[in-house]
């Protein structure tokens, strides 16, 4: 009798002991888990969170620094002035404009690389070393290179292009001047692509692939059917980074036109009523514009695209 | 493979090498031409007869000392930043991969915001905040902001190396009563260091291609990198761009980046893919 009755008690015990343990174990996992990515939240906040406080608590106050003694409250006049400036909507347009076009062109071409890429059998050193200059080289090289390279006095694209008369001034008018720009941008970021696209392309297995090809699949249904549901989930993040990349160019515009012929960007705007005017109160506002503009694309392109943000964000 | 797939193949891989490399061929081939030729006009890809500058362009500008100090800024802020950056990361990152705590959902997310922040936004009140700090075209001014945007890249790619790492190592040495702490520092630093270092790599290369911050929060050679000096370089002529001084200044910037992708290829590949999907 005795013995039945103190066995479960026993049972019991060493279960709590246990829980326990195991608690006090997960506790301190806890604590050094929240203790080893503390500075990293305390920097990433420290550069973004503060300042775009502080632009919102600015963006309220008719602030310029080569004035900074008349600052004045000014309530939402400052978001009002740049809404109804025309050239805040042509802007949005513009950057919209570039950054649909030049990620829809960086996609195919990126993945017609990363077909070859995951082909190729010979040189393929070679072939993953040359795609990362493009990606390594600093956009402001990219920018003048391409600037010089359109250049009518000094530049090979007018003697090489046949239906272009070799005088053409690209950078004279809005619609060449932006297809300059767009060229830099591709030429430098359709590697990146390429490369998360190949990523994308190794998971597809090969099993699939056979087998379609014994049901007489052919090659464009095996693309649309197979290849492409199912490096979805890779195609959406290389999209979803992309776009939100080519939303904020700068680089190559300032390099390249400096904003001439109409073809500034949003960013390029933020940019030049702060540095350039010291207006801070105008600038504040245009930032969190911006800021909110980044946000309804992104939150855009997920519900769009309904983007796995856990795959994004690399959750196994 | 058939015929065609393998032409097809072959074409191809012709299109990319063209794609990647015929700029920089074109950037180097500009800084070979003489200036005088530039200021008359010299259309072409390759010099034109005796329109050729020899090594003179990059002379020259090995002999600015404006261009020289920008070079010793970009690497000093460069070098600094990473190393802290990488650090930092490796710590959060190990906890993302291996440990149970609350707010890892938040680092994750966070991570993602700010990888997508728009830079612009945050220079007018950096401008402010940096002049209000005495750090405004510092080294410091420009390392700080670096770090922050190149953790994101960084812990990605490091979470992604250690769940690729096998724990039970660290368990054996947890047994063998190493501590967390030892079990991390002991352990896993010594298996997790490649992943590390494609990290280091990543984190160069933004912080070393950064221009946003570049020109808003220097005004002097003090702390101007390479890529706001650059676009400063206008020479004795306001009016004509010196561009095949500057295409020799291009290319000197660029030297760095092709060594780098030269000897280190397959971890850049590596680092960049497992950075944004899952393999």
């Amino acid at each position: 009798m005795t013995h039945t009755t103190v066995a479960p008690d026993d049972k019991r015990d060493v279960r709590r002991a246990d829980k326990a343990a195991a608690s006090d174990r997960s506790k301190s996992e806890n604590r050094l888990g929240m203790k080893l990515v503390a500075p990293a939240i305390f920097l990433m906040l420290l550069v973004t969170a503060f300042p775009m406080l502080r632009a919102l608590y600015l963006s309220v106050f008719n602030y310029s620094l080569t004035a900074p003694d008349d600052r004045e409250f000014v309530g939402f006049a400052n978001y009002w002035t740049a809404l109804t400036d025309s050239l805040f909507w042509e802007t949005t347009l513009n950057t919209v404009f570039i950054m649909v076009v030049t990620v829809a062109i960086e996609l195919v071409i990126g993945f017609a690389f990363a077909m070859v890429m995951h082909r190729v059998i010979f040189a393929r050193g070679v072939i993953r070393t040359s795609i990362l200059i493009p990606y390594g080289i600093i956009t402001v090289v990219s920018g003048f290179a391409w600037q010089f390279a359109f250049s009518n006095n000094n530049g090979f694209v007018n003697a090489w292009l046949p239906f272009v008369e070799d005088g053409f001034n690209w950078f004279g008018q809005y619609g060449s001047a932006m297809a300059a720009i767009m060229v830099s941008e591709i030429w430098k970021t359709t590697p990146f692509m390429s490369l998360l696209l190949l990523a994308g392309l190794a998971q597809v297995s090969e099993d699939m692939l056979e087998a379609a090809k014994v049901d007489g699949a052919t090659w464009w249904q095996r693309l649309w059917k197979v290849i492409l549901p199912n490096m979805r989930s890779a195609i959406m993040v290389a999209v979803l980074f992309r776009a939100l990349d080519a939303y904020r160019i700068f680089d190559n515009i300032y390099v390249m036109t400096a904003g001439a012929q109409g073809t500034e960007s949003i960013s390029f705007l933020t940019y030049r009523q702060v540095i350039e005017q010291f207006q801070l109160g105008i600038g504040s506002a245009l930032s969190v514009l911006l800021f909110l503009s980044v946000l309804l694309i992104a939150f855009l392109i997920v519900k769009i695209f309904r983007v796995d943000l856990a795959a994004a964000r690399q959750e196994g | 493979m058939s015929t065609t797939n393998k032409i097809g193949v072959v074409i191809g891989a012709a299109l990319i090498l063209l794609w990647c490399l015929l700029p920089v061929a074109w950037i180097i081939s500009l800084s070979f031409k003489s200036q005088e030729a530039i200021t008359n006009g010299s259309p072409g890809f390759l010099p034109s007869e005796g329109g050729g500058a020899g090594w003179q362009n990059y002379r020259d500008v090995l002999a600015d000392d404006q261009f020289l100090r920008s070079i010793l800024n970009s690497i000093g802020i460069s070098l600094i930043a990473t190393l802290l950056s990488v650090i930092i990361a490796t710590l959060a990152a190990y906890a993302i991969a291996r440990l149970e705590f609350t707010g890892k959902k938040f680092v994750l997310t966070l991570a993602l915001v700010i990888a997508m922040f728009p830079v612009v936004s945050l220079v007018g009140p950096l401008f402010d905040m940096w002049r209000t700090f005495g750090i405004y075209d510092t080294w410091p001014g420009l390392i700080i902001p670096y770090m922050s945007f190149t953790l994101p890249l960084a812990i990605w790619t490091l979470s992604a190396f250690f769940r690729e790492i096998p724990w039970e190592m660290e368990q054996a040495a947890q047994v063998d009563g190493a501590t967390s702490w030892q079990a991390f520092r002991k352990v896993i630093v010594p298996l997790a260091a490649p992943g590390v270092f494609t990290a280091a790599i990543l984190t160069f290369f933004f912080a070393w291609n950064d221009f946003v911050f570049g020109i808003s929060l220097t005004s002097t050679e003090r702390a101007r990198p390479i890529p706001a000096a650059l676009s400063f370089f206008v020479g004795s002529d306001p009016f004509n761009r010196p561009a095949s001084l500057l295409a020799a200044g291009a290319v000197v910037s660029t030297i760095p980046i092709i060594v780098i992708v030269l000897l280190f290829q397959r971890k850049i590949v590596a680092g960049l893919t497992s950075g944004a999907v899952k393999g």
